[in-house]
């Protein structure tokens, strides 16, 4: 099956639902993709690798018979391409129904005592601004349509500002509030935005950040649990789900506690 | 040029879209929206009323032009009946225009919502496709922008080829900007209306044929439910112009406010509300029972004079009843078969639905001939119109069902409808027109549109 060939024509028997995934390539990107694939939706794959893209688009169109994964190369820090992109992925796919934001760097400073600009400046420009680079577009978008979802992966780090990697927290929280006005302002017009907090999630990221670490789950079951949630068109998720009370105990320690320990 | 993103329905509610909408006030419009759509490397389809069934007016990630804002009856002649219009007119505008001074469209929909734009791409048939052929068959000229931003005008005689493929052809071809029609005279505002019973289909389809040369218009309604020696009973009605002096008094029943769909029902209940107590019956139960009593009370042999908006637009005697079948909506599934095959694979086709538990929920048969439109949908034969529910649960099941239903029409020598059909494939459709026709229409569609500018989701669905 060529990979260039447009997906089928939705009809009212078979429908389906159109997405784009940002960050699609590798990890929880891939999964979600997969996911959405498996349950019936065109989905564009948007990523930097053109390689690993193309191997996952070819893999789930061959799974599916049909062409429903559609690869687009993309440095979500070239800010200025978003719009353009965006547009001839809705004509290709033939609209938009759900917009999925996961594309995200970290690069811990390795160190308490270690602090890099470069590192911190990267991150806040893939994960937050350049979320705001797409999100603004897709948001007008749906606005007008009156309909529509919009997913963003954010993070428990991103819940309160840590010793460990402040650069990493400060995108994820500055990306937690911005869906959250985004939601404040479409909810009134049926869009529904999702803020998907995931622990941590056996990917390349964490590997490189930390190496193994407990507790870690695969980013699979991550993606289940994301699209449940999108079905109920809830606001905020932790995912898995016992994150929301170790969070919830994180979220409350006094800061006179939370500066002397150590994670 | 303001465009706004939005979400797009079909008729049914069971197909949904998204596309930036421009709309158009004047032709320029129209030039300036192709020039639009070749910078940002768009495709275009236009919209009238969005009555199809199917995806014929949808456009997902393209341009739709909603062509409602052109709706001016630019000319007409009480006197010869021949009146202009621009595409974006709704019959409704049209009939109400004409009606007063003792004319009628020759050809109607079973909805006066629809665009003449519309009518014109759909080549829409009425209940007397079988006396008065198809609507475009009274069309004397219409002018049209093709993609190329050449302007046309197009009759029977003057680029004939155009005419006959613009016309049936979905808007896949151009955009249509003006079109002249002939209306015909009438003796009254009323019709002449016979309702008898049938008792099966073969009864059923012989009513259809016989009664059709005696006729004005005929149709049939068919309980879809019913099985064994009583599959395809129903009821047709039959219904007859009045002859110069046949009504006394053709001014008064001709009169505006005596065609008029009342908005209320028994004077008091208004009919926009009707639909939300359709809902509860929207399921198999509820439109067998509706089924049974229909028949029941159609056993009664009768005839009645009924107002001519009254008869031809049933569809709208309860607004918004599509909605009443919930959230998933409805698809109709058409198909137009020879005489002598009818009977065979509208059996095999009814058997099946109840077989496997989809039943339609409303059956409606009418008698056809052949046109010489390029894009026909049109048998010497009948149609059967099937509705059915659409939910999530059914969807699967019921896609596969029609598939069979298309082996069983495309076998008998059948043919489909594309303002109703919504799940025909590429190669169903290819094969009903005949590869000739089929060459024909890629070649003026290579022609009109070289850059492949008009596109809607059916033209990518049966020829992309």
């Amino acid at each position: 099956m060529p990979d260039t060939q447009k997906p089928l024509p939705a009809t009212p028997l078979n429908p389906r639902r159109r997405a784009i995934v940002l960050g699609a390539s590798v990890g929880l990107g891939a999964a979600l993709s997969k996911k959405l694939i498996q349950e019936g939706c065109v989905v564009a794959l948007v990523a930097r690798q053109k390689d690993k893209l193309d191997a996952l688009c070819s893999e789930l169109n061959q799974t599916t018979g049909e062409t429903r994964a559609l690869a687009y190369v993309h440095d979500v820090s070239k800010y200025q391409e978003a719009p353009t992109l965006l547009k001839n992925i809705v004509a290709e796919i033939g609209g938009l129904d759900a917009f999925i934001f996961v594309a995200g760097v970290n690069y811990p400073p390795g160190g308490m005592d270690k602090y890099n600009f470069e590192n911190d400046r990267k991150m806040v420009e893939i994960n937050l601004i350049g979320a705001m680079a797409w999100l603004s577009p897709v948001a007008e978008m749906f606005q007008n349509a009156k309909t529509g979802q919009i997913v963003g992966i954010g993070s428990v780090a991103g819940d309160r500002g840590r010793v460990g990697n402040p650069g990493y927290n400060t995108s994820k929280a500055g990306l937690h509030t911005y869906l959250e006005a985004l939601r404040n302002r479409l909810t009134r017009h049926g869009v529904n935005v999702l803020t998907v907090k995931p622990g941590f999630m056996k990917t390349e990221m964490l590997n490189a950040a930390q190496g193994g670490t407990p507790m870690a789950i695969e980013p699979e079951q991550a993606a289940n649990e994301i699209y449940k949630a999108m079905l109920k068109r809830k606001q905020t998720i932790y995912t898995p789900f016992f994150w929301s009370y170790i969070m919830m105990v994180i979220r409350h320690i006094p800061s006179f506690i939370f500066r002397k320990l150590s994670f | 040029m303001r465009t706004t993103f939005t979400q797009l329905e079909n008729f049914g509610h069971s197909l949904n879209a998204h596309a930036y909408v421009i709309q158009p006030r004047v032709v320029e419009d129209i030039h300036a929206a192709f020039e639009l759509a070749k910078k940002e490397g768009l495709t275009v389809t236009a919209r009238g009323a969005g009555r199809s069934y199917n995806d014929a007016a949808l456009n997902g990630g393209g341009i739709v032009l909603d062509m409602s804002a052109m709706n001016l009856i630019t000319a007409w002649n009480p006197a010869t009946g021949v009146v202009r219009a621009e595409p974006g007119a709704t019959l409704e505008m049209l009939w109400q225009k004409v009606e007063p001074d003792g004319w009628w469209p020759p050809v109607v929909s079973g909805t006066m919502k629809t665009t003449l734009g519309g009518c014109l791409s759909a080549n829409i048939h009425g209940k007397n496709n079988f006396k008065m052929g198809t609507f475009g068959e009274h069309v004397i000229e219409f002018t049209a922008i093709l993609p190329t931003g050449a302007q046309v005008t197009c009759s029977p005689k003057v680029n004939a080829d155009l005419f006959h493929a613009m016309i049936s052809g979905y808007g896949m071809l151009g955009i249509f900007t003006s079109v002249t029609l002939q209306m015909k005279r009438l003796h009254s505002g009323l019709l002449t209306v016979d309702a008898l019973p049938v008792q099966n289909l073969s009864r059923h389809l012989s009513a259809l044929q016989d009664g059709a040369p005696h006729n004005d218009y005929i149709v049939g309604w068919l309980d879809t439910f019913a099985g064994g020696r009583s599959l395809g009973r129903g009821q047709i009605h039959a219904a007859r112009y009045l002859h110069e002096g046949e009504d006394p008094n053709p001014r008064e029943t001709m009169k505006l406010k005596n065609q008029i769909l009342p908005p209320y029902i028994f004077g008091v209940f208004p009919k926009s509300l009707l639909y939300q107590f359709m809902k509860p019956f929207a399921n198999n139960l509820g439109w067998r029972m509706v089924n049974i009593a229909k028949y029941m009370a159609s056993l009664r042999t009768h005839t009645f004079r009924q107002a001519h908006a009254a008869f031809h637009f049933l569809l709208d005697y309860v607004p918004n009843w599509e909605l009443s079948y919930g959230r998933g909506g409805l698809i109709q599934y058409q198909s137009f078969l020879p005489k002598e095959t009818a009977e065979t694979a509208w059996t095999e086709i009814i058997k099946l639905s109840q077989k496997r538990g989809m039943p339609s929920y409303l059956g409606v048969t009418k008698r056809h001939r052949p046109d010489k439109f390029l894009l026909s949908h049109a048998v010497d034969g009948f149609s059967l119109a099937l509705d059915f529910k659409v939910t999530k649960s059914n969807s699967k099941p019921l896609s596969a069902m029609l598939q069979e239903f298309d082996k069983v029409v495309l076998e008998n020598g059948g043919r489909f409808y594309f303002a109703k059909n919504s799940e025909t494939t590429a190669e169903t459709a290819q094969a009903f027109y005949g590869e000739e026709a089929v060459k024909k229409f890629r070649k003026l569609k290579k022609r009109c549109d070289p850059n492949g500018l008009l596109e809607s989701d059916l033209y990518r669905r049966i020829f992309g």
